[in-house]
C-alpha cells in the first residue's frame, strides 16, 4: 500500500505503553523490537507480495531475501522463519515446491532456520516469510537518528522496479533482467556484517517507498539531506527505459506523498527522478555514518563485491527536506 | 486528426507505453487517451512535458478520464479545434435547444424528451456532446426527471454542456446538477467541428 495511506490507517490503531517495547509501527520503521533482557531483544517482521518475475525460484528467493532485509536494517540476526504461502488450487504444485525451495535456500543463507509455515488458498500466488530475529538492545539501529554532517550510503543499485515493469511487457533486456534479479536475490546479510563494525547514527531497507521515500522515514520531520543524484548507484537500463517511459504507477504515487518534501535541481533529468521514486523489492541498505568513517565503510563494502556509494549527507537546513542535486 | 486509444482497464506502464507507440504514428493532431485512475493520467502528463507536448485533462468521474495531448508542438488543443474539420469524421453532437422533443402537446413534448434521453444512455457509440440551451439546461437541473440520464451519461465520457445565459435566465445556476457551464463561443465551436448533430 502507498505510504499516505498506510500511514492514515495505522494512525487509528491503538498505541501500545509497554517499555519493553522498543520499536513498533509508530515510527515507521523496518521491524519491530522487543526487550526480553538487557543484552537480548526480539526482532519481528513479515513480508510478503506477489510474483515479481516469472521464475518460481527465483520468485521465492527474493520473497525471502527481502523478508529476511528488515532483520538486517534493525542491527539484528535472523533466528527463525516462517513461510506465508498464497497458492491457487488448480495451479500446478512444482510451481509452489520452486518458490519454496528457493526462499529456503535464501534462509539458510541468512543463517536462520526455516521453522514452519502458513498456507491458503488464493486466486493468485504470494510468498513471504515472517522472520524473528536478535538484536542487543543497545545495538539497534532505527529509522531516526541521523546526525547534522552525516554521510548517507548505499548498498544496491536503484531501478529494479523499473526494471520489472519494463520486463512485465516485454521491453527489459535479459541482461538488465539478469543484473536486476541477481540484486534483488542478494541478501543485506553482507552489508549489515560489515556495517557493523562502523558507528551507525541511522539505518533502513530501501523497499516499496523508494529511495527518496525511505529517507524521507529517516529523516523524521528533524533533518534535511542533500543528494548527489550522480553518485546514486542505478541499474543503468533503469535510467534508458525511464527515459522510454516504461514508468510505474507505485512510484507515481511516491511521487505524489513526497513532492512537497523533494526539490530536484535544474541539472537532474526525469530519468534519474523517476529511479529516485521507484519502489524497490529487496532494496539495499541506507546507512547515515559520522563523517569521517564513510571513506573507509565505502571501500570495505565495495571489497566484498558490493556496489555501494555516498549518495548524500545530512544537513541542518535547506530549501526542502530532501535536495537532490 | 484525432486518435483515441481507450486504456481503461490497463496498469502502467502500459497506458504510457501505447499513447508512446500512438504519438509515433500521428504526424500532427491530436491523441486522447482514456484512463480509469488518476496515477495513469499523472504517469501520462509527464510524457507529455518530457516530450514537450501541450495536453489537456479531462475527468469524466473518479474512474474515467481523458487527456489530450497535442503533436507537434503546438498549446493544449482547445474545445473544439481537436476536432478535424472534415464533417464526416467528427463526432457527433446532440442538441438539447428545449425541454421538450418536437412541437404540439406540452406534455407529450416532455415525455418525448425524457425517453429520447434514456434511449441516448442505451447506445453503444455515445455521442461526445450533449449541449443544452434555452428550456433544454431545465433537463440537467436538480429534480428533473432527466437528470439521472444525462449523469449516467457523463459518467462514460459525454460532456454535458449547459448554455449559461440561459441558466442564468432561468434562475437555475444553482440548480445544474450535470456536466459544465458553456457560452456562446463554445456552443458555436462544437457545431462547427461535429461531425454530425442530432437535434431531436
Amino acid at each position: 500500500m502507498g505510504p499516505e495511506v498506510l500511514a492514515s490507517i495505522l494512525a487509528g490503531l491503538p498505541k501500545v505503553e509497554d517499555p519493553d517495547f522498543l520499536v513498533g509501527f509508530d515510527k515507521s520503521d523496518d521491524a519491530a523490537v522487543y526487550r526480553l533482557s538487557a543484552d537480548l531483544a526480539l526482532v519481528h517482521t513479515l513480508d510478503f507480495f506477489p510474483p515479481m518475475v516469472d521464475d518460481p525460484y527465483l520468485f521465492g528467493q527474493i520473497a525471502a531475501a527481502n523478508a529476511l532485509s528488515d532483520i538486517w536494517a534493525m542491527g539484528g540476526e535472523p533466528k527463525t522463519a516462517l513461510n506465508i504461502v498464497c497458492f491457487p488450487e488448480k495451479m500446478d504444485l512444482e510451481i509452489l515446491s520452486r518458490i519454496l525451495q528457493g526462499g529456503s535456500e535464501k534462509v539458510l543463507e541468512a543463517g536462520a532456520v526455516l521453522a514452519g509455515g502458513h498456507s491458503i488458498e488464493d486466486q493468485d500466488v504470494k510468498y513471504g516469510l515472517s522472520v524473528t530475529g536478535i538484536v542487543h538492545p543497545d545495538r539497534i539501529y532505527t529509522n531516526r537518528g541521523c546526525q547534522v554532517g552525516d554521510l548517507l550510503i548505499l548498498t544496491k543499485p536503484l531501478g529494479v522496479g523499473i526494471i520489472c515493469a519494463a520486463g512485465r511487457v516485454g521491453e527489459a533486456s535479459p541482461e538488465a533482467m539478469e543484473q536486476a534479479v541477481a540484486s534483488m536475490a542478494m541478501l543485506n546479510k553482507y552489508a549489515a556484517e560489515v556495517i557493523k563494525k562502523y558507528p551507525v547514527h541511522a539505518c533502513t531497507d530501501v523497499t516499496g517507498f523508494g529511495f527518496l521515500g525511505h529517507l524521507h522515514e529517516m529523516l523524521g520531520g528533524e533533518r534535511h539531506a542533500v543528494i548527489f543524484s550522480t553518485e546514486v548507484p542505478v541499474i543503468p537500463e533503469a535510467l534508458a527505459y525511464a527515459d522510454e517511459f516504461l514508468i510505474t504507477g507505485a512510484a507515481q504515487r511516491n511521487r505524489n506523498f513526497l513532492e512537497d518534501h523533494v526539490h530536484f535541481g535544474p541539472d537532474v533529468p526525469f530519468s534519474r527522478e523517476e529511479v529516485l521514486f521507484d519502489p524497490q523489492t529487496s532494496g539495499g541498505l541506507l546507512v547515515s555514518v559520522p563523517r569521517a568513517a564513510a571513506q573507509d565503510l565505502v571501500a570495505e563494502l565495495k571489497g566484498a563485491g558490493l556496489p555501494a556509494a555516498v549518495v548524500g549527507e545530512i544537513v541542518d537546513r535547506d530549501v526542502k527536506e530532501i535536495v537532490v542535486r | 486528426m484525432k486518435k483515441t486509444i481507450d486504456a481503461t482497464g490497463l496498469r502502467c506502464p502500459l497506458p504510457v507505453l501505447e499513447a508512446k507507440r500512438a504519438l509515433k504514428d500521428l504526424e500532427a493532431g491530436t491523441l486522447e487517451v482514456i484512463v480509469d485512475n488518476t496515477i495513469a493520467v499523472q504517469n501520462l502528463e509527464k510524457m507529455a512535458r518530457q516530450l514537450g507536448l501541450g495536453y489537456e485533462v479531462r475527468s469524466y468521474g473518479p474512474d474515467r478520464h481523458a487527456i489530450l495531448i497535442a503533436v507537434e508542438g503546438g498549446a493544449a488543443p482547445r474545445e473544439g479545434e481537436a476536432q478535424p474539420q472534415r464533417p464526416s469524421a467528427g463526432p457527433t453532437v446532440v442538441v438539447l435547444g428545449s425541454d421538450q422533443m418536437g412541437t404540439g402537446d406540452s406534455e407529450l413534448g416532455r415525455v418525448l424528451m425524457k425517453s429520447f434521453i434514456y434511449a441516448l444512455t442505451e447506445l453503444e457509440e455515445l455521442p461526445a456532446k450533449v449541449l443544452l440551451y434555452n428550456s433544454g439546461v431545465k433537463l440537467a437541473v436538480e429534480g428533473a426527471d432527466t437528470l439521472g440520464d444525462l449523469r449516467k451519461l457523463a459518467e462514460r465520457g459525454v460532456e454535458i454542456l449547459s448554455c449559461g445565459t440561459c441558466l442564468n435566465f432561468f434562475n437555475l445556476t444553482e440548480q445544474l446538477g450535470v456536466g459544465a457551464v458553456t457560452n456562446m463561443y463554445e456552443i458555436v465551436q462544437s457545431q462547427m467541428a461535429a461531425g454530425r448533430i442530432v437535434r431531436p
